[in-house]
């Protein structure tokens, strides 16, 4: 068996190693892919906290990967057209500056994450599943019908957002950013996973009731989890939009939210890394498998349902075994 | 035991725990009737009756995961009646399982660590690794060497054997300093040995914190016991000393049959 922090490290060095090729051999579209591969990344390891450590089948967290894209298109799009985003009672103008993009996904997504959370875990298993599912399907209907910024047919930012001393056009660079985007989450998940909370956490899954009778509340912790991985996906849905430069409902869907728990089953639940091997195969399926047959999610669920069904820690859990006891 | 007498005299004490007119249905099955108890410092109060009495009914509003119907409550003096078990457990109310509910796949150690940090409050750190924290794995190791689990501390828990669960059982309760414990059949499927080294612990553990003590095991009741209640249909037939137990007429009928 190959130590899980091997895996990690290859992980880490692909992750570099990869892009870097790619702008010696002239090959964008590569870099694109690999940047779709790490912001997709983000979003699971977000989804990673609830699902992984607190057990939280959410089907919902196309919610802040949504509305951490229309944060960044809706104020993206003032900018462009000149336009206040509100004029009273305080003039709130529309910015092109990633950092302010950024921090206003993350602070609507958690906010989102906090009502959504207190009114879903109130239930658990199926109904959980369900509600969050049901969330999801209203932000998409309503994204939808919201004529003001582009309906169904969303909106497109013509130039990417800028961030202080980069030049975000070239997609090296803005490749750059999301890995040490990823790379800052990664470090946010391992340290949480480690810390006070996160042994709490992990045990609330395992045994509630144990930790009731310690004198904690596991709906709490669960609340909070649930809170940190939304805002960590709405980053991700800001990053994503910037990729495209285009916002549509389709970022709201149910699809979305079922891709993002793809990739974390399919690098392994509770990984560190899972959701990073997770996405760069999903990345990397869609692109060859996709260019080799119209049919390619026939074999991508055929994998899925393999990893399900024989590796329950997925590809990570495949090749490394078992988690190893912590020391 | 030579501090039976002793205790036995302490009578007038106040109880560190007490229910008052317990009443529990679900639906037709009256699970308990009327249910008055009480746990006075330093002393292991048994708690017996045939399976389906209403024992694990009764605990479950003792440590507050299910609510009476009518009644009360009282830990320290407190009414704690309408407390989340989660309170309770602050409060100084220890609780052991019945059937082991441990995180499986965390460490030995862990689960001890889980314990230290409910009582310490604080869980609501997001950073810096628990396991380092010294103050946190001091009082869980502490409480591990007591029950004398320290050696398989780094061992995952679902890896220990049925009789070490328990023993983990009890030390993640002593991690939170209890004032009172409350422990659901402590030596169920326990071997011989193990039944004996947890009989002694416990026996040193009541001038610690008093025990309510629910257990199949009569050697173990009645070795330990200051004082035992009778359940049977929900309703205390029965509250006295071992002897007086022993020698109660509707007791031996209702449930001791031969086996006294």
């Amino acid at each position: 068996m190959i130590r899980e922090t091997h895996v990690n490290a290859l992980t880490l060095a692909l992750l570099v190693a990869i892009p870097l090729w790619a702008v010696i051999a002239d090959e964008p579209f590569t870099i694109t892919l690999m940047t779709r591969a790490a912001v997709f990344a983000i979003a699971a390891v977000g989804l990673n906290i609830a699902l992984g450590l607190g057990g939280l089948v959410s089907l919902g967290h196309a919610v802040f990967f949504g509305l951490g894209g229309y944060a960044m298109g809706i104020l993206a799009h003032h900018a462009q057209t000149y336009t206040a985003l509100s004029e009273w009672p305080v003039l709130i103008e529309g910015t092109k500056s990633m950092p302010v993009i950024w921090l206003t996904a993350i602070a609507v997504s958690s906010l989102a994450a906090l009502v959504i959370g207190i009114l879903s875990l109130r239930t658990a298993g199926v109904y959980f599943i369900m509600i969050t599912l049901a969330f999801g399907q209203m932000f998409f209907f309503f994204a939808i019908s919201w004529s003001e910024y582009g309906g169904e047919d969303g909106l497109s930012i013509y130039v990417r957002n800028g961030f202080p001393g980069l030049n975000t056009l070239d997609p090296i660079q803005f490749y750059g950013l999301c890995l040490a985007l990823l790379c800052l989450v990664l470090v946010f998940a391992w340290r949480l996973a480690k810390s006070p909370f996160g042994l709490a956490l992990n045990a609330a899954r395992q045994a509630p009731v144990r930790v009731e009778t310690v004198g904690l509340d596991p709906t709490r912790l669960r609340l909070v989890a649930f809170v940190l991985s939304g805002a960590i996906a709405g980053l991700a849905g800001a990053l994503f939009a910037d990729l495209n430069r285009f916002v549509s409902p389709v970022m709201f869907s149910w699809q979305t939210s079922g891709e993002i728990m793809v990739f974390v089953i399919l690098g392994g639940v509770g990984r560190l890394f899972g959701p990073v091997v997770g996405a760069l195969v999903f990345v990397a399926l869609e692109h060859w498998l996709g260019g080799l047959s119209d049919f390619w999610h026939i074999y991508l669920g055929l994998l899925l349902l393999l990893i399900v069904l024989f590796g329950r820690g997925g590809l990570i859990g495949m090749v490394c075994g078992r988690e190893a006891v912590h020391d | 035991m030579t501090e039976k007498s002793e205790t036995a005299a302490r009578t007038a004490e106040t109880p560190v725990l007490e229910t008052r007119g317990l009443c529990k249905s679900f639906e037709a099955l009256r699970a308990s009737r009327d249910i008055s108890l009480d746990l006075r410092p330093g002393e292991i109060h048994a708690i017996i009756g045939p399976n389906g009495a209403g024992k694990s009914t009764l605990i479950g509003q003792i440590c507050g995961t299910l609510k009476p119907d009518a009644g009360s409550v009282h830990l320290l003096g407190q009414d704690v009646t309408h407390q989340a078990a989660r309170l309770r457990a602050r409060a100084g109310l220890g609780r052991t399982f019945q059937i082991s509910s441990l995180a499986m796949e965390d460490t030995v150690l862990q689960n001890a660590v889980l314990g230290a940090l409910g009582a310490s409050g604080r869980s609501w750190r997001f950073w810096g690794d628990a396991l380092r924290d010294r103050r946190l794995v001091e009082t869980a190791e502490e409480a591990l060497v007591r029950v004398g689990l320290q050696d398989s501390a780094r061992h995952r828990t679902a890896e220990l054997s049925h009789g070490q669960r328990r023993q983990l059982e009890v030390a993640v309760a002593l991690t939170l300093r209890p004032k009172a414990l409350v422990m659901d059949e402590p030596m169920a499927g326990m071997g011989a040995e193990g039944s004996r080294l947890l009989t002694g612990f416990l026996d040193q553990l009541r001038q610690e914190a008093p025990i309510l003590l629910v257990e199949h095991d009569m050697d173990a009741v009645f070795s330990l016991a200051d004082r035992i209640s009778v359940l049977v249909y929900g309703e205390v037939i029965a509250t006295g000393s071992v002897d007086e137990i022993r020698a109660n007429a509707a007791v031996r009928e209702a449930y001791l049959g031969d086996e006294a």
